[in-house]
This record gives structure tokens, sequence and C-alpha cells, in this order.
């Protein structure tokens, strides 16, 4: 039976393997979903064969509330609430890692046939760790997505100081834990410290950071699986665990060259540590005229465009405007007009968030754009409308070295022949810096919601 | 579990990461919201620890650890795929 178990986890394993090798190409892509679903359901009928499973009810009880909730979830979430669901079950993936660890060492306490050795008992402090720490830091993740905590940059007294204090505990704990297993509250306290440690560490990432929390958190989420298949010596769990981690990683790494900034400085919160001064900024963006225009005219100078690239952000995200937006896609297609989307690794408020809100709005694939692949084309485009993005388009971070945001990669959208950008106000973005764009000669401002703003531009357009 | 037992996992959890990497790399930006999702629910295979906790015959503390760990990690697997099928659904070439 052993050996049963132990191929199936094997097939398990590589069907997982094919199934994110299958998300290369959006053609495969849905194949590949289904292939890890049924890695992970081969996974979990070979499991209930396991000798040591004896009991069916709590099983059972686990699974049928635990797919209730997860389905009901899964339907009901609106595409824009994506990142904060995604935020949510990397939290129920750790906080099952923590639990298991904990389920393991109380199955070694009470069963004199388990036994606990210096390597057992690393793997339950590393497992317990790093699944407390995913947990709450990703219900804090989404809390702050969903609106339920400020999404600013929360500074509190001592910030770093008292984190590195707890992190300094949790390892001084864990090796005590190592040597002397059988005191049991000191496993408690190492799972307490990292439930507080994991909300103090993502309590100070702002908003428009969290594609970068939420990729750290996915990371720590298939780790912390890897830490428990250490706890059970389960390779299947390492191996989907690796699979996971690899994968945060690599968002995470790629979100932050987003940004130009350090992972440490995402981490440690806020632009504040770019060494911006808030008035001096301001002040050099505030010369010049600003260009606004309404729907007539601009109809009339989307009439005369050939080329016009969409550039959004998480205004249209905010606005729920990807189908007005869709609409302004029909119209100008329908006039002859070429029409593509050039979007920024960090555009709204996860990795690849604006390519799902335009994929539910039926906006073909081929049409959405990666920065390096669009952004030597903006020269030859007559029109570049910038829907809800802010920072991402702002100029300055090519030349103006006092900006906090200098050096970052942005589209470069003031290259196109006119710039249309559509925002409520004049309001600063996440950075919290004017932009310079708003102010240059071929920018025109096109105020309003972004979904009323849009719809009535294509009414404009039909008309015209 | 010995310490070369120990190293044996190493060993696979390491040459998992490059696989890891390797394919990753090739996953083109405009599906990286459902990688997310399809990698995490992925993640959710701790399930399978979940239930080797709940299944003791004996009634313990880590039954009730396990059965909350079993509801946890399957919100995660039915609801990662889910959302992730949802998702991918969408997205149709012209």
């Amino acid at each position: 039976m052993r050996i049963f178990i132990e191929i199936s986890y094997l097939i398990s394993s590589i069907l997982f393997i094919f199934g994110i090798k299958s998300l290369a190409s959006p053609k495969t892509a849905r194949k590949g979903n289904f292939l890890a679903a049924l890695g992970m359901f081969i996974a979990i009928v070979v499991t209930l064969l396991d000798q040591h499973v004896l009991t069916y009810e709590w099983i059972l009880l686990g699974f049928v509330i635990g797919a209730f909730a997860g389905t009901w979830m899964a339907l009901k979430v609106p595409m824009t609430g994506m990142p904060q669901m995604v935020g949510l079950l990397n939290g129920f993936g750790g906080g099952a890692s923590m639990l298991v660890a904990f389920s393991e060492y109380y199955k070694i306490i009470n069963f004199p046939q388990f036994t606990y050795d210096y390597q057992t008992s690393i793997t339950i402090v590393l497992s317990v760790l790093i699944g407390a720490v995913t947990f709450t830091g990703s219900l804090i993740a989404f809390g702050k997505l969903q609106g339920l905590v400020t999404g600013k940059v929360v500074r509190y007294p001592l910030q770093h100081p008292l984190n590195a204090l707890l992190l300094i505990a949790v390892f001084a704990g864990g090796v005590y834990f190592v040597l002397n297993p059988s005191f049991q509250w000191l496993i408690i306290s190492i799972g307490i410290i990292s439930l507080i440690l994991g909300v103090l560490l993502v309590l100070p990432i702002g908003g428009a950071d969290m594609p970068v929390a939420i990729s750290l958190l996915n990371s720590y989420s298939g780790l912390a699986a890897s830490a428990t298949g250490f706890v059970l010596q389960n390779n299947e769990l390492i191996i989907a665990g690796a699979l996971v981690g690899a994968s945060g990683i690599i968002l995470t790494n790629i979100m932050c060259k987003g940004m130009n900034r350090s992972l440490m400085n995402v981490v440690l919160g806020g632009w504040e540590s770019a060494g911006s001064t808030g008035p001096a900024v301001s002040s050099v963006a505030q010369k010049g005229q600003v260009k606004s225009v309404d729907a007539e005219e601009l109809a009339m100078i989307f009439d005369a465009a050939e080329s016009v690239i969409i550039v959004p952000g998480y205004g249209m995200a905010v606005a729920q405007a990807q189908h007005a937006v869709r609409d302004l896609v029909n119209v100008l297609e329908a006039k002859g007009k070429k029409v593509r989307f050039a979007i920024h690794p960090v555009a709204g408020r996860m990795p690849g968030h604006m390519n799902v809100l335009l994929a539910e709005a039926q906006i073909p694939y081929e049409k959405m754009l990666a920065m390096e692949e669009i952004n030597d084309d903006f020269p030859n485009t007559d029109i570049a409308f910038v829907v809800g993005a802010n920072d991402v388009v702002n100029p300055a971070a090519r030349h103006d070295k006092n900006s906090p945001i200098y050096g970052m990669p942005i589209l470069n959208v003031d290259y196109a022949k006119t710039v249309v950008i559509n925002k409520r106000s004049l309001n600063v973005g996440y950075a919290g810096i004017d932009n310079e764009l708003f102010f240059y000669p071929n920018t025109l401002m096109y105020f309003g919601d972004a979904k009323d703003a849009i719809t009535k531009l294509v009414h404009e357009i039909k008309n015209y | 579990m010995d310490g070369v037992g120990i190293l044996m996992l190493i060993y696979v959890f390491v040459l998992a990461i490059f696989v890891g990497f390797e394919l990753i790399t090739k996953v083109p930006p405009t599906l990286h919201t459902p990688l997310m999702s399809g990698s995490n629910a992925i993640s959710g295979i701790t399930i399978v620890g979940a239930i080797l906790s709940a299944g003791l015959h004996e009634f313990t503390v880590s039954t009730i650890l396990g059965l909350i760990a079993m509801i946890f990690a399957t919100i995660n697997v039915v609801g990662g795929f889910l959302v992730t099928d949802r998702m991918l659904k969408m997205f149709k070439k012209k």
C-alpha cells in the first residue's frame, strides 16, 4: 500500500509540473489548471488510504465546510476583487500549514509510537513560523485591499527594532525548543509571536505596493507547504510548495523591478525612504497650463486618429470601467483604427490584475501588451489614452533625480502625438507626487469618473 | 528522521525550486493573476497533512487542529482551482 501511495504522489507531482508548464500560453492554460486539479484530487484520494487515517468523519466535515466556503467565494468574487481573493487564499494555505505542524507536534506528544528528533523539531518551528506569518500577513493584506484596514502606509513607533526583536525571539525560542521539545508553551509562544509578526510586517505596506506584498505572501504560502512537507517527510508537499515558492519569488522580483525598488524598501514600507521632500516636488510641476477637453472635442480627436494605445491603471478597476473601455475599443475598431493596450507590470493591485479585468470585458489577450513589447511604439501612435493610471506614466521617473519614483520604468505615453488622460481630478497618485505629464503641451485632460466619461465618449464617437 | 533522510528531502526541495524557476519564467505577464491563484491552489497540498491529522483514530487536540486545517486547506484548494478556471475561461483570442 505504501508503495502505491508513494507512486500516486509522484504522478500527482508530475501533474502539478505539467499544469504550471501549460500556463505558458493562454491557449493551454485552462487545461493546465485542470491537470493540477487532477493531481490534487489524486493526492487527496490516496492519502485517505494511508494506514494512519482511521476515522473519516472529521475529514469529511472539514472537507464539506471548506468546499462550500471555497466554491461560494470562487463564484461570488468580482474580477475587480481578485487581489483580495488571492490574498485570502494565501492566508488559508499558510494557516493550514501552521495548524498541521501544531497537530503533528501534539501527535508526537500524545502517542508513544511517534517520536521526535532535532530534525522534526526544527521543521515544526519553521512550519509554524512561516505558516503563521503567511496567515496573519495575508489577512491584513486582504483587509487593506478590501478597505477594512487602511490602505495607507502605516507607521508605528519602534517599527524596525520591534520586528527585529520579535524575529530574534522566535529564533531564540526555536533553538531552545529544538533542544527541549517537550516544552509545550514554547512552541505555542513561537506561534503567537509569529502571528503578531505577520500583522506587523504587512501593516506598513501601502496600497499600491500590494502587488509586491501579495506576491511575497504567495511565495510564503508555498514555502509553508514545503516546510510542512519536511515535518511530514512527504516529497509531494515539498515539491508542490517549492514550485509555488519559486513562482512567488519570481513575481515579487518582477514587481520590484517594475517599481525600481528593492524588496527591503517595499517591505520596510512607503516611498519616503526614497528621500522625497513633498512641497519641493509639487512646486516643480505646478508650472504650465492644463488643457481640459470634453467628450465632444475628444470624439473629434479620436476620429482623426489612426492608432490608439490605451493605458489602464488601478483607477479603471475602481470605476469598474473595463466594459466601457471594451465598447470604446469596438467603436474605434469599427472605424478602422488600430487599438492596443499597454500594461505596466505594477498596474493595479496584483500582477496581471489589468489583464484579468480586460479579459472579463472580452478583450482578446493579443491586444494586451507588456511594457517592453509596446514601449517603442508610442512615438508612432496618434493617441495614448491613460485610464486611471498615474505614477506609471510620470516622465519625472526618467529625468528628475529628486523624484521618489526616479529610475522606475514607465510607459512612454508622452512620446505619443497626443496624450489623453482620464482622471477624476488633478490629485496626486500613490507616490504622493504631482505628474508633470498633465502640464505637457501634447497632453489633454479628460476629467470624470472613468466609466461615465468613457461611456459618454463612446456615445459621441458613434454620433460623430 | 536521520541526517541523511533530511538531506534527501532538501535535495528534492532544491531541485523542485529550480524546476519552478524554469517553468514560471515562461508564464506571460498576461496570465500572472491566474498563475498566482492557480499556484495558490497547488500550495493547498497541505490538505494531505490535514487529512493525516484529522483522521487519527483517537480524538485528541491533534484532531481539532486537523479539522480546522482541513477546512482552511479545502477552501484553498477548491476556491483556488475554481477561481482560476473562472478567470482562464475569459482569456480568449479574437
